[in-house]
């Protein structure tokens, strides 16, 4: 940064040399600058704070003024599960998905093609999340229905195939697929910048003690991206958590707490509960779906914060 | 570790380097298709056989069994080491075409269901007073209308607040700013409509719905990337520009629109287009700040504003009597929109490769 500096300080002796005019030129520019920085704050300082006056009223109300006469916090928890259970499971799906989509892109394929497949990648990530949630509902859930009946029969045992096996695939296997499917390039984007990024010499050092690829990408790529790829994931955990429309179209909801992923009945998801209830709302219940929002946010905010921190912690070392 | 082979000298150094043990063979080039081919036509006819024969089982056990051949057959012939670089290789390869799948049947079934809904009426004609049947029309406008003002809002804030990052700013604002505008990126969509909502709600009362209420949403959504995006084409403008343009007297606002900001435009203009493309097909904000509606509205500032993405969302939702031919323009409008993303995506790659400039 020192560089910088310097530069800044010639142009401001310079500008200093030469005259009112130019200065007043560029005074005018460094504070349009400058406003624009604090807009920026500013529009999420009133993010936050609106959320804040307009979720208090239902915050503050008692439970018999609340739609379904339930307090707040008995509204929002099972709310709160359902987007946490169907965030987390699109994470543990996409993760592993994305170290290897990430190493077959940076270590595997041909460099030639590399480029456009990580193009092809991203292009995952343009799609609009209604179309995926019209693909989750039309397509991949009429062809999971199988599945989750084979699961059921074979596996039921475990908590989470304990059935009975929806029949229309509208559960919470084929929501946290599509969800995973989402959040894959952004996991898949970190974690090839920083694989992509590990020492040619660490690697070349492998290679020469006549290790094999996979040899040299388990000792040298993994560890060395290892947080970085840690914070993706968070970072796509944050996306999964916020997404709407996809759960909102596909979920069949029915509000109780279950880890059941296959049947019919599924807490909702914060956001897709807004998305579905709000049209049809007024008076306090607005207030309490922003209210819930408004939890969502600081879900989001802390997942997202947590991914920063490990992404910090990792540049200093 | 096992212990070194009896008649290690008998070996070649080579082969001992590259972990081939006793059995210093190699597999030709064409081992791990061949693997696969034949994994996948054995599983084709296992599945034929017992009656039941789908793509995706066979693609997905002919990966497993194309990994465990190739595994059996190296460690046959090359050692346990290649043989276990060979499979996980060949696993990291198929894990990529699992998760490129979705991708493919995706635009598979778009285009195909999504033409199915396409028609001349489509994009000419509203749905007003037509029971079951009309076009987008107003959700194409709509669409345009509220992204058009997103963008026009989004882009001079952002790019005059990354040129506040990349050449002004130092000390805790700019800090502030780097740490915020990722929280930004953050930010769930659904809570960007509610933060305009209530924004609106406050000035106008309760119920308001107007097409610049999107917008505003959109700005929120918009703005990090657009930031992210030109803070990073202006860093790497050469430090050595400006200071030749120092070097002439040249003011540093000057310095920054004539000199920083046309070296850097055609990485610019991509951002702002890729940008674009994100927030084009957002549902969510706008599901719950421009509201629904079957005529054509141009104007953002009165009244509710349909498009493309929410009416998507709502002739699958609230499907009329003809129920496919609901579901078969919510396909054309989900088509409309991909096609509008990846022309977005195209362009503004073409700009960068026509237009940037070469940095030396």
């Amino acid at each position: 940064m020192a560089h910088f500096d310097t530069t800044t300080n010639a142009g401001q002796i310079l500008a200093a040399a030469s005259g009112g005019r130019r200065r007043r030129g560029d005074r005018i520019f460094s504070n349009t600058a400058v406003i624009a920085a604090v807009t920026i704050l500013a529009l999420l300082a009133g993010v936050a704070v609106f959320l804040l006056t307009e979720g208090l009223p239902a915050l503050t109300a008692s439970a018999s003024e609340l739609p379904n006469h339930e307090s707040f916090l008995s509204y929002v928890a099972p709310l709160a599960f359902g987007t946490a259970l169907a965030g987390v499971l699109a994470m543990i799906i996409a993760v592993p998905l994305a170290i290897a989509v990430a190493l077959f892109i940076t270590h595997i394929a041909p460099p030639r093609i590399a480029m456009t497949l990580g193009y092809l990648v991203d292009l995952l990530a343009a799609i609009p999340s209604i179309v995926y949630g019209l693909w989750g509902i039309f397509v991949l859930g009429p062809a999971a229905v199988p599945v989750m009946k084979w699961l059921e029969e074979k596996l039921g045992f475990i908590p989470f195939f304990k059935g009975p096996a929806s029949i229309t695939g509208r559960t919470m296997l084929v929501v946290g697929l599509v969800l995973a499917v989402m959040i894959l390039p952004i996991v898949s984007a970190v974690a090839r910048e920083v694989f992509s990024q590990t020492p040619r010499k660490l690697q070349e050092g492998a290679q020469a003690l006549g290790a094999t690829r996979w040899e040299t990408i388990r000792t040298t790529v993994l560890p060395f991206g290892r947080s970085s790829v840690i914070s993706g994931a968070m970072l796509g955990l944050g996306r999964a958590l916020g997404e709407t429309m996809a759960v909102a179209i596909i979920l069949s909801v029915s509000g109780g707490v279950t880890f059941n992923l296959i049947s019919q009945a599924n807490p909702s998801t914060i956001a897709a509960n807004i998305a579905l209830n709000f049209p049809e709302s007024s008076g306090l219940a607005i207030n309490a779906l922003i209210a819930t929002g408004l939890v969502l946010f600081a879900i989001t905010l802390a997942t997202n914060f947590v991914a920063r921190l490990i992404i910090a912690r990792s540049e200093i070392k | 570790m096992t212990p070194p082979p009896a008649d290690a000298a008998t070996l070649s150094t080579r082969s001992v380097l590259a972990g081939e043990g006793k059995r210093g063979g190699t597999l030709p080039s064409w081992a791990p298709w061949g693997a696969l081919v034949g994994a996948l036509i054995f599983c084709a006819a296992v599945e034929a056989a017992l009656g039941w024969f789908t793509i995706a089982l066979m693609l997905v056990f002919g990966a497993l069994v194309g990994i465990v051949a190739i595994y059996a057959w190296s460690r046959a012939v090359e050692g346990s080491r290649r043989a276990k670089d060979r499979a996980i290789t060949m696993a990291i390869a198929s894990a990529f075409g699992i998760a490129m799948a979705p991708l493919i049947s995706l635009l598979y079934e778009v285009i195909k269901r999504g033409a199915a809904g396409l028609s001349w009426e489509f994009f000419t004609s509203d749905a007003r007073g037509v029971v079951g049947g009309g076009g987008a029309a107003h959700a194409l406008v709509g669409t345009l209308v509220i992204t058009g003002c997103a963008v026009v809002i989004s882009v001079p804030i952002g790019i005059m607040a990354a040129i506040y990052m990349n050449e002004y700013g130092r000390g805790p604002l700019r800090r502030a700013l780097t740490f915020f505008v990722d929280v930004m990126t953050g930010i769930p969509s659904i809570v960007a409509g509610l933060f305009a909502y209530a924004l609106f709600e406050l000035f106008f009362g309760p119920g308001i719905q107007m097409g610049i209420m999107g917008s505003v949403a959109l700005t929120v959504l918009m703005i990090p990337i657009v930031i992210r995006s030109a803070e990073e084409v202006l860093k790497i403008v050469p430090n050595h520009l400006r200071e030749a343009s120092y070097a002439l007297g040249t003011p540093k606002w000057k310095t920054i629109t004539k000199v920083v900001l046309p070296t850097a435009f055609a990485g610019l203009v991509t951002g702002v287009m890729l940008a674009t493309a994100r927030i084009i097909g957002e549902t969510a904000p706008l599901l719950v700040t421009t509201g629904v509606v079957d005529s054509l509205n141009a104007n953002p500032l009165s009244g509710r504003m349909q498009n493309l993405a929410v009416y998507a969302y709502n002739e699958y939702r609230s499907p009329g009597v003809m129920k496919q031919a609901s579901y078969d323009r919510a396909w054309a409008a989900a088509l409309t929109l991909i096609a509008i993303v990846m022309i977005l995506n195209v362009i503004a790659r073409l700009v960068y490769r026509r237009y940037k400039t070469e940095i030396r």
